[in-house]
């Protein structure tokens, strides 16, 4: 039997985080079927289709997956699973979500956040905050299980052409309304996938402060972050929080500015390549784990590394 | 209206855990333990509701071994009414926790269940979820804002791209986030008080729900140390070191 992966789209393109979880799926079982729920999410069906190691699609179009309220996605998923060993989905705000819900009622019990697939049914997934990692082995007859999108590269996107499926709607319970979504734009990488990452702390001390950061993510092509305190402080939205309860990234280049080091954000980006730590308190944690150490006050050092960013004839993008 | 707060007990967020030797897990012998942190945030939210007359009893509840009742009793400290404790020595998963928590929400009738977004020990992020789902009941998860109406909760949610409001019917489960609320300190008066404040034992087996563990810890490893880096001078010397030795400018 196969597995069926939820993908995550805006009903409009296909999240990148799902090519992530397709290719931890495949490592499960070759025969990867996707289903595509939304409204008036053809052109997902079809960007999904081409995706070479997708087998098969399941195509679901109605007002009532609009928004992925999960009251009403999980019995549409748990109908499908029927037929299905592994359920899969991301391990992001939208997995979570649902997949438990999936789980509870195949009375399976889910795995989540897998770093690694050894096989049909063992996983590698980090514990407390990632200061350890588990091999578990699920014995359960299906599998449930979130993957975590940054632990895997993201499957290539063209070149196969998977048949399209309709599948029809499963019943909603109306319990839950969407009322509306404020999303933050922005021109730049997005943080799980940039290739640069520069986050700030509480060092920042201000939202104003945040424009000495933009202007180096700006010449560095970067994605920005934040700590926890930085946004409890509302220096920045949620959305740039990185760590244990925020986001995970593994850019090839992580600079902290003004934050500590607390393991729950290192939880979020100590995988990075390589790492660059600002801190003006010399024993700050965030040094032991940083490539480059810089031990200088923030308002002096990050306008010097725009100057000297400046100076550069070529930045990579 | 009820609301039933579930509270875990964790090893303290701020310990700097120790994988043993053997593989079997962490080692917890003479650990600090306290609740995992959002799960105050719940019983906060909880308790402010009370407070405002919108709530009449906050119900807290843990399944743990027998010290997991400190969690209960500080629950107790900071305004909750009552405690269950349903005993169990061995770790339960998720799916079982849930099937636990429905038994006594069938038991208790709670209009809402709050409970932690996440227990920081598995790093789970179910328990509320699946809860949600046995009673067939909405669910809000990651909660940063609630605002309780007659039949409804509208609720703000902290999602990837940002925010997201929702109104759900009650009853209904709403998992907790750390920006929900400030939980405060109990006060030594209040901590006096809620020693005389009931909390009822159960035994989690006598509940007659399955709670067979499916998942097997094959082992417990820590993760690959990172080598310790270089302190640098100066910021040319980093720019230096990024482009011309780490490569990544
Ligand atoms: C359950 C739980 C989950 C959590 N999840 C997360 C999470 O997902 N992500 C997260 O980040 N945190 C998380 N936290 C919070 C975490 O424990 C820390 O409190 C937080 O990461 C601290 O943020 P910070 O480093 O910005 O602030 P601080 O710890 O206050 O550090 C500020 C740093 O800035 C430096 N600094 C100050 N001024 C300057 C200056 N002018 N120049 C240079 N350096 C300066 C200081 O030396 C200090 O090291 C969580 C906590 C809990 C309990
Ligand atoms: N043993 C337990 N006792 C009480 N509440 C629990 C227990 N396990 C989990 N929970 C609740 O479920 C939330 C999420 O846990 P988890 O799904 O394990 O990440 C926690 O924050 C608690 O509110």
């Amino acid at each position: 039997m196969s597995v069926l992966l939820v993908a995550e789209h805006d009903n409009s393109n296909l999240k990148v985080f799902t090519l992530n979880a397709i290719s931890a799926a495949s490592k499960m079982d070759a025969d990867v079927h996707v289903l595509v729920a939304g409204s008036g999410c053809e052109n997902v069906s079809k960007e999904v289709a081409a995706v070479p190691l997708v087998k098969k699609v399941l195509f679901c179009d109605s007002p009532n997956y609009q928004n992925y309220l999960p009251e009403n996605l999980a019995p549409l998923v748990t109908k499908l699973a029927e037929k299905y060993d592994h359920i899969v989905a991301s391990a992001n705000t939208f997995g979570k979500n649902f997949m438990p819900r999936v789980a509870a009622t195949l009375d399976v019990s889910q795995v989540s956040d897998v770093t690694k697939v050894n096989g049909a049914d063992t996983f590698v997934r980090p514990i407390y905050a990632g200061n350890a990692f588990a091999t578990v082995k699920s014995n359960d007859k299906k599998k449930c299980v979130t993957i975590r999108p940054t632990s895997f590269d993201p499957a290539p996107k063209t070149g196969g052409s998977a048949q399209v499926e309709k599948v029809e709607a499963a019943d909603v319970p109306n319990v839950s309304k969407f009322i509306k979504r404020e999303e933050t734009k922005s021109e730049r990488p997005e943080l799980g996938t940039a290739r640069v990452v520069i986050s700030g702390g509480r060092g920042m001390e201000s939202a104003d402060n945040f424009k000495l950061i933009t202007a180096i993510a700006d010449k560095l092509n970067a994605a920005i972050g934040a700590s926890r305190a930085a946004v409890d402080s509302g220096y920045i939205s949620n959305d740039h929080q990185v760590g244990q309860t925020g986001k995970v990234v593994v850019p090839d280049l992580y600079i902290a500015v003004g934050i500590s080091g607390a393991i729950q954000h290192l939880a979020g980006m100590k995988e990075s390549k390589v790492i660059v730590a600002i801190n003006k308190d010399g024993e700050a944690p965030i040094f032991s784990i940083a490539d480059y150490g810089l031990e200088a006050d923030l308002f002096k050092a990050l306008p010097e590394f725009l100057a000297e960013l400046n100076k550069l004839n070529t930045i990579q993008k | 209206m009820k609301v039933l707060v579930a509270v875990k007990r964790v090893i303290d967020y701020n310990v700097q855990i120790r994988v043993k030797e053997d593989g079997s897990g962490v080692h917890t012998d003479n650990v600090k333990m306290s609740t995992n942190p959002p799960d105050d945030n719940a019983i906060e939210e909880a308790v402010k509701l009370k407070e405002s007359g919108k709530v009449k009893e906050v119900v807290a509840i843990t399944i743990g071994e027998e010290k997991a009742q400190e969690t209960v009793r500080k629950a107790l400290a900071v305004g909750a009414d009552r405690g269950i404790h349903v005993k169990t020595d061995s770790y339960i998963e998720p799916l079982g926790i849930a099937k636990i928590l429905k038994k006594v929400v069938e038991k208790e009738k709670p209009d809402m269940v709050f409970v932690g977004k996440q227990a920081i020990d598995d790093d789970c992020n179910q328990t509320g979820q699946m809860l949600a789902a046995m009673l067939n009941w909405s669910q809000g998860t990651f909660a940063s804002k609630i605002n309780l109406k007659d039949k409804t909760i509208e609720m703000v949610r902290e999602i990837d791209e940002g925010l997201e409001t929702l109104e759900l019917n009650l009853p209904t489960v709403v998992t907790c986030d750390l920006r929900l609320n400030e939980p405060r300190f109990a006060s030594l008066p209040n901590i006096m008080k809620a020693k005389k404040k009931p909390i009822e034992q159960m035994v989690a087996k006598d509940l007659g729900v399955d709670l067979t563990n499916r998942i097997e810890q094959l082992k417990v490893e820590e993760p690959p140390k990172r080598k310790g880096g270089i302190k640098v001078s100066n910021v040319a010397e980093l720019i230096n070191k990024l482009k011309n030795e780490a490569k990544v400018i």
